[in-house]
């Protein structure tokens, strides 16, 4: 026991908690805000009573069938919009009449901020689920069709031209070169990807609330029954979700770029 | 002697001629591979057309290009394009400046102190992961839905790349650069106004450009959320209205903007390169 209690006290001493400084600092004021009455309960509710909507949350059915229909429709449109995004990338960076036939057209589209696109395509598809994966997948398309595109077109000539000393047959060619050399950057559009698929899934969720089950439309219901710490609630899940999210890309990334060595 | 200056000065003024089937031919090619971009777009439109014309798709779903074309000049007689555009850029211009200016501040404060990095930057690190729209509902509660919403929720998507990329740009500054100020006996003041404002410059204004870009985009979410005015509110009139040349012309303006936003940071952008590259 005495050993274990030292190394607590190790790892309290090595770790830098001034970091914790300012959110502790923050519940702590707000708490002691609610406490005094400082501030008008209805509109900034005491720390606890998130804690409690949390607890209550965590135990309903709602909560879960949200989360899983978002993860869902998060998650196959990321799939569909990366792989049309790498298709597409590969495309537009290794042949040339196909850069010069669409590349204009692509970076025009690209410029038309994402939300755009939904009263469209709602209006087109609907409201089901269909429609927001096509509008998620268009989310995750860009990042990865662009980062694949630059990853194809930063190959260098003598790597293409050792490619063609073997004879390297088109499909060869695209798995044993293109692929592994571009794999850096499409990682990166991957990455970008998830990031975007999730700000589209939660985003087509708060726009189109009144259709379909997900974290979106718990959180914007909440606002309409001015229940703020289900809102806050809500907007923790959805910041975590994303943040781990990003964990896991860097995970995936760091584990199937080891071949890379250490890079500066 | 007079005749042979003369001749060489004909000479001269002919020499294009002679360069002139290689100019044109350089020319074609280049004309041609801008014209083979329009191929698509021509042949969707021709498309679209085609749609209109054999009735494939009801008008209120698919309106024909001359509507959406004799909409967009309605819209502009009638001022409302222009309004509604109008007050989008002033939305974006006062997020961008409250935005940058609070990423800026945070970016110089991690970058350039080592404590308020530590006291800062964890915080900094979960909340910018959270995404913006997240935050809106939130928002809501606390400002209701007028213009402080907007502003706020635009700004929160400036913030956090400019203060990412300040940060970075400031500490990737080659260790040489500082230690010649050093030599130098800078002060603080000069330190930062010769070397590390300078070096970091590039980086900043990437972080800024990237700001805009964000900022456009939680500007159109904003707006079709909840809004009674702006580029975004004119497509959800022109949906309740079921006029959908409408909101084609939203999205077309739409990604006018984002070109012309992109265009020009982007030449901004790449001047503070020329500059950077002649300073070594």
């Amino acid at each position: 026991m005495a050993i274990s209690s030292n190394t607590v006290f190790q790892f309290i001493r090595q770790r830098d908690w001034r970091g914790l400084v300012l959110p502790v600092g923050f519940i702590v004021l707000w708490s002691i805000a609610s406490f005094f009455d400082w501030v008008n309960p209805k509109l900034i509710p005491a720390p606890y009573k998130v804690v409690e909507t949390a607890w209550q949350q965590l135990f309903a059915e709602d909560f879960f069938t949200g989360i899983g229909a978002s993860l869902f429709r998060n998650l196959s449109g990321f799939t569909i919009g990366s792989l049309a995004g790498i298709t597409v990338g590969l495309f537009l960076g290794f042949s040339q009449w196909f850069d010069r036939l669409f590349s204009p057209s692509f970076n025009a589209l690209k410029q038309i901020s994402l939300f755009a696109w939904l009263p469209i395509i709602s209006s087109w598809f609907g409201y089901d689920n269909g429609a927001k994966i096509l509008f998620i997948s268009l989310a995750a398309f860009y990042p990865v069709a662009l980062n694949t595109f630059e990853g194809a077109r930063s190959i260098g000539l003598t790597q293409l031209e050792v490619a063609k000393v073997y004879g390297f047959t088109r499909f060869q060619l695209i798995r044993k070169l293109i692929l592994p050399a571009a794999a850096p950057q499409i990682f990166v559009g991957l990455q970008l990807a998830l990031i975007y698929a999730w700000l589209a899934t939660i985003g087509s969720e708060l726009l189109l609330a009144n259709w379909g089950v997900g974290l979106g439309n718990i959180v914007i219901r909440g606002r309409e029954a001015f229940n703020v710490p289900l809102i806050i609630f809500g907007m923790l899940a959805i910041g975590l979700i994303g943040t781990f999210f990003n964990w896991i890309a860097a995970r995936i990334e760091a584990k199937f770029l080891v071949w890379r060595g250490n890079q500066a | 002697m007079t005749t042979a200056t003369q001749q060489l000065k004909t000479a001269n003024n002919i020499a294009w001629l002679v360069k002139l089937p290689s100019l044109a031919r350089s020319f074609l090619i280049r004309f041609g591979y801008a014209a083979t971009g329009i191929l698509f777009p021509l042949i969707v439109l021709a498309l679209w057309q085609l749609a209109f014309e054999k009735n494939w798709l009801p008008v209120q779903i698919l309106p024909p290009p001359s509507l959406v074309w004799q909409t967009f000049w309605e819209l502009i007689d009638s001022g409302d394009l222009t309004s509604n555009l109008w007050v989008s850029i002033q939305r974006i211009a006062w997020s961008v400046l409250i935005g940058g200016g609070v990423g800026l501040a945070i970016g110089f404060a991690i970058g350039l102190s080592k404590r308020a990095y530590a006291y800062l930057y964890p915080t900094f690190d979960v909340v910018s992961q959270f995404p913006v729209v997240g935050w809106i509902p939130l928002l809501m509660i606390f400002l209701g839905i007028d213009e402080a919403l907007k502003v706020a929720a635009i700004s929160l998507a400036v913030v956090v790349p400019v203060t990412v990329s300040t940060y970075k740009g400031i500490r990737n500054i080659p260790r040489a650069l500082l230690e010649v100020g050093e030599v130098y006996q800078f002060t603080q003041l000069q330190r930062l106004r010769r070397v590390v404002l300078p070096a970091a410059l590039p980086s900043i204004f990437s972080g800024i450009r990237q700001g805009v870009m964000q900022a456009w985009l939680s500007l159109v979410f904003v707006e079709l959320l909840a809004s009674s005015e702006g580029i975004g509110y004119l497509m959800v009139w022109g949906r309740q209205l079921m006029q959908m040349d409408i909101v084609f012309i939203g999205i077309i303006v739409i990604g006018l903007v984002g070109v012309v936003l992109d265009f020009v940071l982007r030449f901004i952008e790449a001047r503070l390169q020329t500059w950077r590259r002649s300073a070594f």
